[in-house]
């Protein structure tokens, strides 16, 4: 059956499940007593368990992400294009882990698993998570798989602030560090855009609080008008511009507010509706909420430089030109910062009209770089 | 290594932090960091030499040297090297004041417009000097800026700077007799070493 799969995939995966009972404690105060992370690895973990690579989500992500779960599945992980046999994280070199975080919806614990003190789902009683606490629970699953120091952890978005914030929380536990289309922290503007999506789900009737799977239904409007507004934000003019123009549906206009014509607005409505049917509200305030509150330098009254004084890592930052939710001008600020604290930095501006999802596209000479910086890493 | 390195890296004392403006493919870092200690960043455009940078190890930051330096701290580096670079920069004269105020010391190489070749082209042709060393014609070359070595030490004197070494090279970076004697005439390229008005 496998021969069904391409050459340069890692093939079939099964994800696995891991069980912790060692409370965690939050940022927010709060812990939580047990919980469970669901991970996915590609490749082996050599003897001296130098080669492990950490894979780091971003908001709407999840542990699987290269290779297949059946022979059947349409598409296989979101990082297919950078995962496997011969490509730039390389399975033939490294051990490659992938996991969701917790307060995910795809298997780890989250708002929608059942919360062991009252017997019903957590809803909108699970705590809210931080990047940092992210990390601390992904230094408990690497303890858990043997990996005592990462060769490098990897992430774009959102998942490029969890490997910032790995080198900042474990210098020891972490050699190199790939941001990629990232941020050291949100702009009023990337907040804004939370915000509206936030607000989409929690002025839903149906969202009933938070606790709406106790009643049986979904928010499916708000986390569709929320995803609605996100998909805006990874795209580039230029992008839906080529992609949709002003294309209709139809040949003429309805001359009404209903019906669908322009062919974006096909597109953003079957975006919304697929996403509204696999993620989980809660979920997704949660994750808004884990960028907004993303602000190392904040403990150092915003000093970057001096946040990353004590990081040992070497570091890759990459950027893409059209990329307006997280602009090369903020990945230069991190790059700015690790030049002043004096450490070992790659920067990459790459052309690339895809906007913030570049990083998910095999851009030629985005897999090039990747490839290069994950070749000269030594296991 | 390039021969106008060589020469180079004999001025950047061994573990000190270098920046290298128009890094290229890295030659130069990769060697002071093996042999001297040294560390340091360079700034590069050209996508095939990041690449090359990045798989070398070096420090390689994609950076248009064109758009300012603006980013980088007041006397942060000990050396800042730019070579071959500053004829094709849109403002030479404002990247020069970044570099002494960003380096305690600069080394530019350049190549000397006032080489008896390009006189004698431009005098007898009446037209653009070109040559194998500068091989473009005038409307598609990268070099907007070319100057002499007296220019140079015009706008060196302009902003204040010191002059602490001149070496007149011939295209095959020797540094022989009659660079030595005439060297606006008979030097093909500078190799300059200078500090800002401040530093010691």
């Amino acid at each position: 059956m496998s021969t069904a799969f391409p050459q340069d995939s890692v093939g079939l995966v099964t994800p696995q499940v891991l069980h912790f009972a060692d409370p965690l404690p939050l940022a927010c105060g709060r812990s939580l007593a047990d919980y469970q992370l669901v991970y996915e690895t590609y490749g082996e973990l050599n003897a001296a368990c130098s080669n492990a690579v950490l894979i780091c989500h971003a908001l709407s992500g999840h542990h699987h992400a290269a290779g297949y779960h059946s022979a059947d599945e349409r598409k296989p992980g979101w990082w297919d294009s950078c995962i496997g046999p011969g490509k730039p994280i390389d399975t033939n070199k490294f051990f490659v882990v992938s996991l969701n975080n917790l307060g995910g919806c795809n298997g780890s614990t989250g708002p929608s698993s059942l919360n062991p003190a009252t017997g019903k789902p957590f809803g909108a009683d699970f705590p809210v998570m931080t990047v940092e606490d992210w990390v601390h629970s992904q230094a408990r699953l690497a303890d858990a798989l043997g990996v005592g120091q990462w060769a490098a952890v990897v992430g774009g978005s959102l998942g490029g602030m969890q490997a910032m914030q790995w080198a900042i929380s474990y210098p020891e536990r972490i050699r190199h560090c790939l941001a990629i289309a990232s941020a050291p922290k949100l702009s009023a503007q990337n907040i804004a855009f939370n915000e509206v999506a936030r607000q989409a789900i929690l002025t839903d009737p149906e969202f009933y609080g938070g606790h709406f799977q106790e009643r049986g239904v979904i928010p499916k409007r708000g986390l569709m008008l929320a995803r609605m507004v996100g998909h805006i934000t990874y795209l580039s003019d230029d992008a839906m511009g080529e992609k949709f123009g002003r294309g209709l549906k139809s040949e003429k206009l309805n001359y009404d507010f209903h019906s669908v014509e322009f062919q974006v607005e096909s597109y953003l409505r079957y975006q919304g509706e697929e996403f509204s049917g696999r993620f989980d509200a809660n979920t997704y305030l949660l994750m808004t909420k884990a960028l907004d509150y993303f602000d190392p330098a904040a403990a150092f009254d915003g000093n970057l430089a001096q946040t990353l004084a004590g990081v040992q890592a070497d570091f890759c930052v990459m950027s893409f030109t059209t990329d307006w939710r997280f602009s090369p001008a903020r990945s230069r600020e991190i790059v700015d910062a690790l030049i002043a604290a004096r450490k070992n930095v790659c920067y990459l501006e790459i052309d690339a009209p895809q906007g913030h999802d570049a990083f998910l596209i095999p851009i030629p000479r985005y897999l090039q770089a990747f490839s290069s910086y994950m070749n000269r890493i030594a296991i | 290594m390039r021969a106008d390195l060589d020469i180079i890296q004999d001025w950047i004392p061994a573990g000190s932090r270098v920046l290298d403006l128009g890094c290229g493919n890295g030659e130069l870092l990769a060697w002071l960091a093996e042999h001297k200690g040294v560390s340091g960043y360079g700034l590069e455009i050209d996508p095939d030499n990041i690449a090359q940078c990045v798989r070398k190890g070096v420090n390689v930051i994609e950076q248009n040297l064109d758009k300012g330096l603006g980013n980088f701290a007041s006397n942060s580096f000990d050396v800042v090297v730019m070579t071959q670079s500053l004829q094709a920069l849109h403002f030479p004269d404002k990247v020069l004041a970044e570099m002494l105020r960003i380096g305690k010391t600069c080394i530019i190489t350049f190549p000397n417009f006032a080489h008896w070749r390009c006189r004698w082209y431009l005098a007898s042709k009446g037209r653009m000097p070109v040559s194998d060393f500068l091989p473009y014609t005038w409307y598609n070359t990268p070099n907007i800026h070319f100057c002499t070595f007296a220019d140079f030490e015009r706008l060196c004197l302009a902003q204040n700077a010191r002059l602490l070494d001149r070496l007149a090279v011939d295209r095959d970076h020797l540094h022989g007799w009659a660079s030595r004697i005439w060297p606006n005439l008979l030097g093909e390229i500078g190799i300059y070493r200078i500090s800002g008005p401040s530093a010691n």
